[in-house]
């Protein structure tokens, strides 16, 4: 089985429905994708698959046509993305384990709507829990980034 | 107010045999330090100047031993050093360090004493300077009890100032100068002709000299680093998916595994047919350890997909196995052979109540669960009569000796890797799954065996916050309360806890009563009651402890002596409030929520106050409510921290105290049925999220005579301010949580 992720081309031996957070994982080490639920209830295995978000927990790794971009694929610590800039900016992280998933679907948001209302960012961003509740702060950090996005 | 409250077990908290073990080591003992642990495994050019500092010729790194959960304690503790030792903070490495007593948590027991936190006489205060002794003998590396930054806040400046006092001492050797002609700044000793000595260049002859043992700290007027905003030293990592947690620590060889164990909670195995998951793809081996079934694998999903397939044969277990039994037990236990203390009984509360108009009222609140994002897990590796453990726990003192009685391994060669959390909120403090690691890794030597938890087993194999009947007798004269008389029932979660560590404890459990008993309220009659429900499911410490529930039961019940009284609830508080610190706080809530502004139709605020781990913090939340039920508008929370050693961080930690309150207030609730925990995954216990997530104004206050820390006291009055707000808004005075069994949420 062939996956590109972050640019780079993989070949997998695995069972089909391997969910790709698994493939992600355990067979090719990228870490950044979390494993929260399993059952793609809180977000911490969000990836995008071609630009779209997606929970990798439930995600069959067969099923995968385009290319996958995990966080690590977004920026790196240093050459951060703007979404990531503006994460450190408004100081989000706390225990950080949510946060690759809340910034990948942060980005997959802000890629769609460069301009969201608060009514959108609850509609997209309430499929990521945060239980260390750092809502207050994702919030700024999208507003943030999203006006750095525009001004380009 | 020197008065020790009447305990009605045999001695304090901790117990006679702590105490006993400080008597008889006697204070001397307790002066000589424990061995630096970075001495053991120091190279060539590196120095090791204090438990807290390591040099080498890279660079300087500070060990912050707390574990980092998401409290941004590495980012304080390591301030705390560099304030001290003059280093710019994003220069330096920070690392959790190795499991040792040396780094025992002196704070930890200082509350146990049965004075109120609010009484800072010398009796109270003599037995809190007592505690530290027992506390460096148990020599627990344990976090919890929002200890971290008052346990550390002189200990790490000392370690910071003692750590650049020898290297002045270095430097002026090397330069045959005088100390006094020399100054330090940014890493690096400076001399009278301005020539730099790094710090890393000193480390060597540094390490010949004896530190200082009691370094003159800097006044607070000359503080560079603390009492100001600093960027979290993992908040880069943390923000691009490169903070390592243990479940992304990856070695080579290593295997995956999973497990499963009896859905009752402690019960037994009695077997299980693992054939059909033997031959499933990527299955290596199917092992037993002490109570479950583990299978390894070539990847984590083939060891889960292979566990769901193992047919089991579970035992019973004694305790009651639905939630309406236990709640039974609860019932059961207000009677004096449970009474477990009495630790307030002012004025004369029968003679009160006989008299007056009395509200007569019962509360709830369930058991819930931690619900970490990170799910348990741990990473082991036994080679060559060495163990190694990689995983994020508060407790790693314990994990060596849990690790030498499991295998016989000495603990000089037992090495805990303590990973940054995702999340702990108490669960952590727990090794269970640390110990199955262990026992994992024994049946496959030379293998690193990493052992995740589904989401599922960690739901329902959680050591869960008790659940708690509250019953409450008061009256109101001259529009204020005059009989306040709670009696609370609950299991106990330090015999629970001390039990499965078989340390020893003896005497009440003061966090049955925690957060009732030592309100700063004058109110004259006033008897706070607490009764220990015998052990049955396992419960453990769940971020603030009895407060979080204590909170919602006594700060409700202030709230209905309110309205009974036709008070405002906030000025009735302000009325019997009796702590300075706590008056101001309810007063800048006040200010900072604009309390007693009018309102929208169909809106209503309700306030609650809670001291909880010697913080006062009020709350303010206003609510809206209309068909589509009931919405959060927004909460406003001031707290006194006694010293504010990082504002926004301090900021942080409210709010999230706050939304993890809300969350649990709103809809957690764990249940049992046949025995086995009902909920099993985010889907049916669920957490606050984005869409409910309200705007949360914070104002930090520094009146309290001692520094604090704020890890916990945000929880305990979210449920009680959400509840009273419900109530101003509909009417509807709900006694019971979740909430959401009486309103629904928008
Ligand atoms: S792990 Fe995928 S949504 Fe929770
Ligand atoms: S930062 Fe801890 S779960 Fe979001």
């Amino acid at each position: 089985m062939k996956l590109k992720v972050n640019g780079t081309d993989y070949e997998l031996e695995v069972q089909p429905d391997m969910p790709l957070l698994w493939a992600l994982r355990d067979e090719l080490n990228i870490k950044g994708p979390k494993f929260g639920c399993g059952i793609a209830m809180c977000g911490a295995c969000t990836v995008h698959i071609n630009g779209r978000p997606v929970r990798s927990c439930s995600f069959p790794v067969s099923a995968v046509s385009g290319e996958v971009t995990t966080i690590e694929g977004l920026g790196t610590p240093d050459a951060m993305h703007a979404v990531q800039e503006a994460w450190v900016e408004h100081q989000v992280a706390q225990c950080g384990y949510c946060q690759s998933g809340q910034i990948m679907s942060a980005t997959a948001l802000l890629n769609q709507k460069p301009d969201p209302t608060d009514a959108e960012i609850d509609q997209f961003m309430s499929g990521n829990l945060c239980r260390c509740g750092t809502y207050p702060r994702i919030r700024a950090a999208i507003k943030a980034a999203s006006s750095r996005l525009q001004e380009g | 107010m020197g008065r020790a409250a009447k305990i009605t077990r045999r001695t304090l908290l901790v117990g006679s045999a702590a105490i006993a073990g400080g008597v008889i080591f006697g204070y001397w003992k307790y002066k000589q330090p424990y061995n630096n642990p970075l001495l053991a495994n120091l190279k060539d050019g590196e120095a090791s100047l204090t438990p807290y500092v390591r040099i080498d010729q890279q660079g300087i790194t500070i060990i912050t031993p707390r574990a980092e959960m998401g409290q941004g304690v590495h980012t304080t503790l390591a301030a705390l050093v560099a304030e001290e030792l003059d280093v710019d903070l994003a220069a330096i490495n920070v690392e959790h360090g190795p499991a040792s007593s040396a780094y025992f948590n002196s704070a930890l027991l200082e509350e146990g004493v049965p004075f109120k936190p609010t009484d800072h006489g010398r009796m109270a205060e003599g037995v809190r300077e007592f505690m530290r002794v027992p506390a460096k003998f148990l020599g627990l590396q344990l976090t919890g009890g929002s200890t971290s930054v008052p346990d550390g806040f002189v200990k790490m400046r000392t370690a910071g100032a003692a750590a650049r006092q020898t290297l002045l001492m270095a430097a002026a050797t090397k330069l045959n100068v005088e100390v006094a002609s020399l100054r330090t700044h940014d890493g690096a000793v400076i001399s009278a002709d301005g020539s730099v000595l790094p710090y890393t260049e000193l480390a060597s002859v540094a390490a010949d000299i004896e530190p200082p043992a009691e370094p003159e700290l800097k006044p607070r007027s000359e503080w560079r680093l603390l009492g100001k905003s600093l960027p979290r030293v993992d908040v880069v990592a943390k923000s691009t998916g490169t903070a390592e947690y243990a479940i992304d620590v990856e070695l080579p060889g290593m295997v995956y595994a999973t497990i499963r164990r009896n859905p009752r909670l402690g019960g037994s195995m009695n077997g299980y047919d693992a054939s059909a998951a033997e031959k499933m793809t990527g299955v290596k081996k199917i092992v037993e350890f002490t109570d479950g079934v583990a299978v390894v694998a070539t990847n984590t999903w083939y060891a889960i997909k292979a566990a769901d397939a193992i047919e089991f044969d579970w035992g019973k277990v004694e305790y009651p196995s639905s939630t309406a039994e236990i709640y039974a037990q609860f019932e059961a236990c207000f009677d004096d052979k449970y009474e477990d203390s009495q630790a307030r009984d002012d004025g004369d509360i029968e003679a009160a109540l006989i008299e007056a108009d009395v509200l007569d009222v019962e509360y709830r609140a369930p058991f819930l669960a931690h619900a970490t994002m990170e799910p348990m897990n741990a990473v082991a590796l036994l080679q060559d009569g060495r163990l190694d453990i990689w995983a994020g726990n508060q407790f790693p003192t314990q994990v060596k000796i849990d690790g030498e009685t499991l295998t016989g391994i000495e603990q000089d060669n037992i090495h805990v890797h303590t990973t940054y959390m995702g999340g702990g909120f108490g669960r952590r403090a727990e090794i269970d799954f640390v110990r199955q690691a262990i026992e994992i890794a024994q049946q496959m030597p030379g293998t690193p065996v990493k052992l995740t938890w589904t989401r599922e087993e960690d739901m329902t194999h959680d050591v869960y916050r008790p659940a708690a009947i509250a019953r409450f007798r008061g009256a109101v004269a001259d529009g204020k309360p005059s009989a306040f008389d709670l009696r609370l029932a609950t299991l106990s979660v330090v015999e629970s806890q001390m039990g499965r560590y078989d340390l020893p404890v003896g005497g009440p459990d003061l966090s049955i009563v925690q957060s009732a008993w030592e309100q700063p309220y004058a109110i004259p009659n006033y008897r706070v009651t607490g009764y220990r429900v015998p052990a049955m499911l396992p419960v453990g410490f769940w971020r603030s402890v009895g407060a979080s529930q204590n909170g919602f039961f006594h700060e409700s019940m202030i709230d209905e002596l309110a309205y009974a009284a036709e008070a405002d609830p906030l000025e009735m508080r302000l009325a019997i409030v009796s702590h300075e610190p706590s008056r101001k706080v309810i007063e800048a809530v006040a200010d900072l929520s604009s309390w007693g502004a009018p309102l929208p139709a169909g809106h209503g605020r309700g306030v609650a106050f809670v001291y909880s781990f010697g913080v006062p913090v009020a709350e303010v939340i206003e609510v809206a409510s209309s068909d589509a039920g009931i919405r959060i508008v927004k909460v406003w929370v001031a707290a006194d921290v006694g010293t504010a050693l990082d504002p926004r961080n301090i900021e942080a930690q409210l709010q999230s105290g706050v939304n993890f309150g809300l969350a649990a207030a709103m809809q957690g609730e764990i249940t049992l049925e046949d025995g086995k925990v009902q909920q099993t995954n985010f889907h049916n216990y669920d957490s606050i999220r984005m869409n409910q997530a309200p705007p949360i104004e914070v104002r930090v206050l520094e009146n309290g005579a001692k520094i604090r820390g704020v890890g916990e006291p945000g929880t305990p009055p979210a449920a009680a301010a959400l509840a009273n707000a419900i109530f101003a808004a509909t009417g509807e005075r709900i006694r019971e949580l979740p909430l959401n069994k009486h309103v629904r949420f928008a």
